[in-house]
C-alpha cells in the first residue's frame, strides 16, 4: 500500500509540477488579497517569460499557450493524488505505519540525537538503517504528508468559485483567492525543495537498490 | 510477487474497473457527467463536474461589498473586428437583438431595451481568470431565468448554448446553472452601461466558474437535450475548477 500510493503520488506530482508551471508562466505575477491583474501592484512578479501577451514581462516574446491541456492534466492529477492520499492517511492510521515509521520518536527529538544526525547528512553520511527511518527522514516525510500537501490541497481548492461558493471560509481565512494563489504557489515551492532533497538522498545512499527496493518492496533496503 | 499476492491484486484491479463502469452508469443517470467526460482528461472532468453539482447545487458564489470593488479592473483585449457590430455600436446597440431558440415553446427575440426594462439583479461578484487576475466588479443584468421562463423551456432540454457575435465564440452551461439566480445576462457594470471591453452590451455572467464561461456580446441562446451540440475546446467545459 505504502509503494502502491508512493509511485502514484510521484507521478502525479510530477505531472502537477509541469502543468503548474505551464499554468504559471500565463500570468507569473503574484497578488496579495482577494483579486489582483496588471493593473494592480503585484506582490512580487516571477522573472521568466510569459505565455500571455497582456503580462508586461521585459521579455521581448510570448511562450505558446498551454494552459488549455496544462490545467485538464493539473485537476486530474490532483485527483489521483487526492484519491491515493486517502487510502494511505487510512492504511497508516489503521496498520499503524504512520506510529511505527513516521512520527519522529520523542528521544530521537533530543537536542544530541538531532543535532548528531544533522551533522552526519551534513558530512553527506546518514546513518541509513534499511528497517527503519531516521529521525530527519521522520520528520520531512510527516511534515510533507501533514502540512505541506494537505495545504497545497487546501489552497489549490480555495481557488475554486464553485467550491468557496459552498465553504467560503476556505478561502477568506486565507485573505482571499489571490493569497490563496500565492500560498499555493509557495507550499509547491516547498514540496519541489523536498523533491529535491529527497532525491539526492535516495541518490547518495544508492539509487538503484533503493528505488528497486521502493517498487518491488525486496528486502534489502525500503527505507530513503 | 507471489502468487497469492498476484491473484489479490487482480481481484482489487478488476473490482476496480467494475466500480468503476458501474460508477460512471450511476453518475450519468443522475446528470453527472459532462460533456467533456470522454477523452485522456474524462475521468478528472468527470470527477469535478459530479462533485462540484453534488455539493455545489444552490450555493451562492461569494458577494463583496461596494468598497472591495476593483478600481482598475482588467479586460482581456478581444481582438474583435466586426463591420456590423461596429454600427451597431454607433447606433447605440438599439437593434442588438438577443435571439432564443431551440427547445423552447416560443422562440423568440428581444431587444436590449426590452431587457433593459425587465427586473434587473445587481450582483458584486469576483470574475476569475483561468490565467491567473482577476477582479472584483458589480454586474447589472436580466437572470437567465427570467429569459428562460418568458420563453418556456420543454423539459428535456439539458444545456443552454450562448453564442457571441464573436465569430466561433460559444460555449454552454447546463441547467443547474442556467437555472441558478446569479447567472445573468448583464447590461450594466459598475453601476454605468457596460463598456465594450467588458462584454459589453451584453456578457453572459456566470460567477461560479472561471472566466472564461462569461462570454461576450452574447446574441443568441439555443436550448439543446444533445451533449453533442455542446461547443468544446481544449479548455475544461466545466470550468467551477
Amino acid at each position: 500500500m505504502v509503494r502502491f500510493t508512493h509511485w502514484v503520488t510521484a507521478i502525479s506530482s510530477v505531472l502537477l509540477l509541469w502543468s503548474g508551471i505551464e499554468i504559471l508562466i500565463s500570468h507569473p505575477r503574484l497578488y496579495w488579497g482577494e483579486y489582483g491583474n496588471v493593473n494592480t501592484p503585484a506582490l512580487f512578479q516571477i522573472p521568466i517569460p510569459a505565455s500571455r501577451a497582456s503580462v508586461p514581462t521585459g521579455y521581448g516574446y510570448v511562450l505558446p499557450d498551454q494552459n488549455g491541456w496544462a490545467r485538464s492534466l493539473h485537476f486530474q492529477c490532483a485527483w489521483a493524488l487526492v484519491v491515493v492520499a486517502l487510502l494511505y492517511v487510512a492504511y497508516g492510521f489503521v496498520a499503524g505505519h504512520f506510529a511505527r515509521h513516521l512520527w519522529p520518536r520523542p528521544a530521537d527529538l533530543r537536542w544530541r540525537s538531532l543535532s548528531r544526525s544533522v551533522r552526519a547528512h551534513l558530512r553527506l553520511k546518514p546513518e541509513v538503517d534499511d528497517a527503519d527511518y531516521n529521525v530527519l527522514q521522520r520528520t520531512a516525510y510527516s511534515a510533507v504528508v501533514f502540512v505541506l500537501f494537505p495545504l497545497t490541497i487546501w489552497t489549490g481548492v480555495a481557488m475554486s468559485p464553485a467550491v468557496v461558493s459552498a465553504f467560503p471560509a476556505l478561502v477568506t481565512v486565507l485573505g482571499g483567492q489571490q493569497s490563496a494563489r500565492t500560498l499555493h504557489f509557495f507550499t509547491a515551492f516547498a514540496l519541489v525543495l523536498f523533491l529535491v532533497v529527497h532525491v539526492a538522498m535516495v541518490a547518495l545512499t544508492g539509487f538503484w537498490s533503493r528505488t528497486r527496493a521502493m517498487i518491488t518492496g525486496g528486502a534489502k533496503g525500503g527505507a530513503a | 510477487m507471489n502468487r497469492r499476492k498476484l491473484i489479490k491484486g487482480g481481484l482489487a484491479a478488476a473490482g476496480g474497473f467494475a466500480g468503476l463502469a458501474v460508477a460512471g452508469r450511476l453518475a450519468d443517470k443522475y446528470g453527472l457527467l459532462p460533456p467533456d467526460s470522454c477523452g485522456p482528461y474524462g475521468p478528472g472532468h468527470a470527477l469535478t463536474y459530479a462533485t462540484h453539482r453534488l455539493i455545489t447545487r444552490h450555493s451562492m458564489a461569494r458577494e463583496f461589498r461596494s468598497d472591495e470593488i476593483s478600481e482598475k479592473p482588467f479586460a482581456n483585449p478581444t481582438e474583435f473586428r466586426s463591420t456590423e457590430f461596429e454600427r451597431m455600436r454607433q447606433g447605440g446597440f438599439a437593434d442588438w437583438r438577443l435571439t432564443v431558440d431551440g427547445l423552447v415553446e416560443r422562440p423568440s427575440s428581444f431587444s436590449l431595451a426590452e431587457l433593459r426594462s425587465w427586473p434587473s439583479r445587481s450582483q458584486i461578484t469576483l470574475l476569475a481568470c483561468e490565467e491567473g487576475w482577476s477582479y472584483v466588479a458589480q454586474w447589472t443584468g436580466v437572470p437567465l431565468t427570467a429569459v428562460l421562463e418568458r420563453v418556456g423551456v420543454r423539459p428535456d432540454a439539458k444545456f443552454v448554448v450562448y453564442s457571441s457575435m464573436q465569430a466561433d465564440w460559444q460555449d454552454a452551461i447546463d441547467m443547474a446553472d442556467a437555472r441558478h439566480p446569479q447567472t445573468c445576462l448583464s447590461h450594466g457594470f459598475n453601476g454605468d452601461d457596460l463598456p465594450v471591453e467588458f462584454g459589453g452590451p451584453l456578457r453572459m455572467r456566470v460567477p461560479r466558474q472561471l472566466g472564461y464561461k462569461s462570454v461576450k456580446f452574447v446574441n443568441r441562446l439555443r436550448l439543446t437535450a444533445s451533449p453533442k451540440d455542446v461547443p468544446l475546446t481544449d479548455y475544461s467545459w466545466y470550468a467551477g475548477i
